[in-house]
């Protein structure tokens, strides 16, 4: 094993004796700061390029390392045939890209992504788009355990059934699934929102703290602190809106759409008395 | 939610009982389920959506303009922090347009080379 140098950049730049105090960094917006849509170390890359490669008889990481390449030569709209679910493709991508999978991916396909538009023909293994950040994941057919675990933003949509613990931890973004969602969906949700046009597994929402799931079909039951809400006509238009997007409708229409939120009795639950606990549980 | 817009700027948010005896405010201090109503929607922003190839806000529904300490701020998940709005900014009548002006402030500073992510890239980025 290499040895391990110590002395990073960082230490130059004094980022290991800076005293940190609080939670609100005092840290003001500048409204007059310059229109910038990307990142400043993103890349540049046009949607009009296009390219495409046959991912069958490459590696995971060599698979990556060429969507790389070829969005550092300008492409924008990248193709990648035969990917075979191998796992952990398309990831860590923080740039704006069109990327399309024709096939399935394996696990952890697509995760910590920040802005790019995928679209994948086939299914997905567990933990797609994991901690998504921004951007579009579409999936054409089904998504395994896991889909969306800890996602922060952006949309994630599969036109087909999900597993279990869908959007557990979920912390903002919307989760749409045109099919049945498994067990424990929305497990420990704190904001965002999941969309299920079909039915719901056992434990929906499950110690929720914060965020709305909307469900098209039956609930077989509902987890810990999640109770029905009801739908406000703000969100009937943004529900009918977004399904429009991906070519999806609500099966009795949106209003007719069943909404779960928090009870918020387990907020602050480490302060409540033994007996405030039993009545929660 | 409090009726009052300004409730977390002029008080101190402390409510309930509960609130009062542990001496902070539970749960967020805007509503995080709040949709974003589109007919408010800004220019700057259209241009955002326009550039990134999405037809709505996308991650920036989560955005919302929130109140720390007393003050009007906007949560960036960047630098896990609560980032200020200048105190001399005229803030609008309504959390909808206060969710707008919070979305464009967000993106200029990401995008803006002044983001501390860009001295941390400098220091860490492995690619």
């Amino acid at each position: 094993m290499a040895e391990l140098n110590q002395e990073h950049e960082s230490h130059k730049l004094g980022m290991h004796t800076e005293q940190l105090s609080g939670r609100t960094q005092q840290v003001f917006f500048s409204p007059s700061a310059e229109e910038n849509f990307t990142y400043p170390d993103g890349i540049e890359v046009d949607f009009g390029k296009s390219a495409e490669f046959d991912a069958g008889p490459m590696e995971i990481s060599d698979i990556n390392l060429k969507i790389r390449e070829l969005m550092k030569s300008g492409h924008g709209t990248i193709t990648i045939k035969n990917p075979g679910a191998k796992h952990s493709l398309g990831v860590g991508i923080l740039n704006r890209l069109n990327l399309n999978f024709e096939g399935s991916l394996g696990y952890f396909g697509c995760g910590l992504v920040d802005g790019p538009n995928i679209r994948i023909s086939g299914r997905v293994g567990w933990s797609c788009a994991e901690n998504m950040m921004a951007g579009t994941v579409v999936i054409e057919k089904n998504a395994g355990s896991t889909f969306g675990a800890a996602m922060r933003g952006g949309d994630l949509v599969c036109k087909g059934d999900v597993g279990s613990r869908t959007g557990i931890d979920q912390k903002g973004g919307t989760i749409i699934i045109g099919g049945r969602a498994g067990a424990f969906t929305g497990f420990m949700m704190q904001r965002g929102r999941i969309i299920i046009l079909g039915d719901a597994g056992k434990n929906l929402g499950d110690s929720m703290y914060d965020g709305t799931i909307f469900v098209g079909g039956k609930i077989e039951d509902l987890g810990v602190d999640a109770v029905e809400g009801e739908i406000t006509d703000g969100e009937a238009s943004w529900l009918e809106a977004k399904l429009a997007l991906y070519g999806m409708k609500a099966p009795n229409g949106v209003k007719n759409l069943t909404k779960i939120v928090a009870g918020k009795q387990l907020w602050n639950y480490d302060n409540l008395e033994p007996a405030e606990k039993k009545l929660v549980l | 939610m409090a009726n009052d817009i300004d409730h977390f700027i002029n008080t101190d948010g402390l409510d309930s009982e509960r609130e009062k005896t542990i001496g902070q405010h539970i749960g967020y201090r805007y509503d995080v389920n709040l949709v974003p109503d589109y007919d408010r929607i800004t220019p700057f922003l259209k241009k955002y959506m326009e550039t990134m190839g999405w037809a709505d806000l996308n991650w920036l529904e989560d955005v919302h303009m929130g109140y720390e300490e007393s003050r009007a701020a906007v949560f960036d998940r960047n630098i896990n922090g609560w980032v200020t709005v200048p105190p001399e900014m005229e803030l609008p009548d309504n959390q909808q347009d206060r969710d707008m002006i919070a979305r464009e402030l967000l993106i200029k500073f990401q995008m803006s080379a002044d983001h501390p992510m860009v001295e941390l890239n400098k220091a860490y980025a492995k690619f």
